[in-house]
């Protein structure tokens, strides 16, 4: 499991107990709608969070926020001290230390697996075809679909394509890796292959932010559990203490009504 | 050629022939049975070069100067999408006869440049060609979804890759059957370029008029080589199509 630690990373100018990544303020509207007013999270190297809530509650704006995919309106976004709003170079460093799966796989439809997960190391990271190929086979071992290389994304099932997706993020060798809603678009018999993955991942270190329903996932994997709702943080905490005794009305309507089917 | 494509154009030459029977036609200025028929055949002909040759290189540079507009008609900035909409807006305006009389005629008066007949041609169908080129470059790279975009831009792949590794690629193929369309278009309308005296199949059936006297013969002898002309690239361009969609599926 060693192909999933994340590089050292360092940053000289960073206190060692600075936290990874820090959001301070952050607003987003989209028009008149508030999807995130004024949000504040710090997220330290190896924690794995997972964020709930009901849909429209921000919480996928949140996580877009972090790798530069939404501006933001007001307030400040910091990953190891760089704001992806500070110009294309910094928003580069950002997303080279940030890793993205989408509820929508969004693999490369008219690439190869293998295609698709080289295209970055090789035309981002400058990496030679060979080891680009070598680390692609890798990461596609380490998500147990080693022998779909070849094949063209349309022709694996959709829990087979989120696996290719989470190795593409993987080839990138991120620090960061953030789910948005990962199993979302998966029949019910895939979900369970994918969370497989991303628990592995999680055991080897990998700081994690997740956007997901799947309570089961969260009680198992989460360091910390966020509670978003109409574009706010309404309570955090470990898992163990959020889903035994949550403290806000608007979190306990939520988590009875997710956890009763 | 497919066979499909085949039964219509011998239907109209079946037509063509049997009409021919009648004191009206004088099938014999084309007849390839006679010296007279073969020369003036030939005659006829010895235009596909030409065709083939302005629109190939039309299309060519209409495709390139399409896409150069089509970009900056995308962008996030506004000056940028106002310049590439101006160009399409006052290209598409002008008539392509128009153009040609005018890049021929009036281009050397302002500019002091004289591009000759097959340049002239060239240029003419390009520009006005690649307006609509640009639009259906637009719509093609449109139609791409959005997470198309973010999964690039998560793989921290710049613009320059993302528009040739990603978005191109596949904005291509579907843009391909409209591709089709243009380049036949762009076949017919080298057609007007005769009138700046370009040799091409068009011009050669006018020369030939002149001195046969025989019209309806001579047309319909055009008519038949662009029908063919167009058909075999049709096919062409469905096999290409075919083959990248395979390809896709493989």
């Amino acid at each position: 499991m060693t192909a999933f630690a994340p590089a050292p990373s360092a940053r000289p100018d960073a206190p060692p107990d600075a936290p990874l990544i820090s959001l301070r303020g952050v607003t987003r509207r989209f028009g008149a709608f508030t999807a995130l007013g004024g949000v504040d999270l710090d997220v330290d190297r190896g924690e794995r969070i997972v964020i709930c809530g009901p849909s429209g509650s921000g919480k996928s704006t949140l996580i877009r926020c972090i790798n530069g995919l939404e501006s933001v309106d007001a307030g400040r976004v910091e990953v190891a001290g760089t704001s992806p709003a500070d110009g294309p170079a910094a928003l580069a460093a950002v997303r080279a230390r940030v890793g993205m799966v989408f509820q929508q796989f969004n693999l490369f439809p008219h690439l190869s697996v293998l295609d698709n997960l080289t295209l970055g190391p090789m035309r981002a990271l400058g990496l030679g075809r060979a080891e680009a190929h070598e680390r692609a086979r890798r990461y596609l071992a380490r998500v147990h679909i080693p022998e779909q290389a070849d094949k063209f994304p349309r022709q694996l099932s959709g829990g087979q394509q989120q696996r290719v997706a989470i190795a593409r993020s993987l080839c990138m060798q991120p620090e960061i890796l953030l789910f948005d809603e990962p199993t979302s678009a998966l029949d019910p018999e895939m979900i369970a292959e994918v969370l497989a993955v991303m628990a592995e991942l999680a055991a080897t270190g990998m700081t994690m932010l997740v956007v997901t329903h799947e309570m089961g996932f969260a009680r198992r994997v989460a360091d910390r559990m966020v509670f978003m709702d109409a574009g706010e943080i309404v309570e955090q905490g470990p898992p163990a203490e959020f889903f035994a005794a949550p403290r806000s009305a608007r979190c306990r309507d939520f988590l009875t009504r997710i956890l009763q089917h | 050629m497919s066979r499909r494509a085949a039964r219509p154009l011998a239907l109209l030459c079946l037509v063509a022939l049997l009409s021919g029977c009648s004191a009206t036609w004088g099938w014999y200025v084309v007849d390839p049975t006679t010296p007279r028929g073969l020369v003036n055949l030939r005659f006829l002909v010895s235009g596909l070069g030409y065709t083939l040759g302005l629109s190939a290189t039309a299309i060519v540079i209409s495709v390139v100067l399409g896409l150069v507009v089509a970009l900056p008609g995308l962008s996030a900035r506004r000056p940028l999408r106002m310049a590439s909409r101006t160009y399409v807006e006052i290209v598409r305006a002008v008539p392509i006869l128009v153009l040609i009389l005018w890049v021929y005629y009036g281009l050397p008066v302002i500019t002091g440049i004289t591009l000759g007949v097959f340049w002239s041609g060239v240029v003419a169908l390009a520009l006005s060609d690649s307006a609509f080129q640009a639009e259906i470059f637009r719509g093609g790279i449109q139609s791409i979804d959005r997470g198309q975009y973010e999964a690039a831009a998560s793989l921290s792949l710049g613009y320059r890759d993302t528009m040739r590794y990603v978005i191109l690629p596949q904005a291509l193929r579907r843009i391909l059957p409209a591709l089709g369309n243009q380049l036949v278009y762009m076949l017919k309308m080298s057609s007007l370029v005769s009138v700046i005296g370009m040799q091409e199949l068009t011009r050669k059936a006018n020369e030939l008029v002149v001195t046969e006297y025989r019209p309806l013969e001579i047309y319909t002898v055009l008519v038949a080589e662009y029908l063919a002309l167009i058909l075999v690239v049709s096919a062409a361009v469905r096999w290409l199509e075919r083959k990248m969609n395979a390809d896709e599926r493989r």
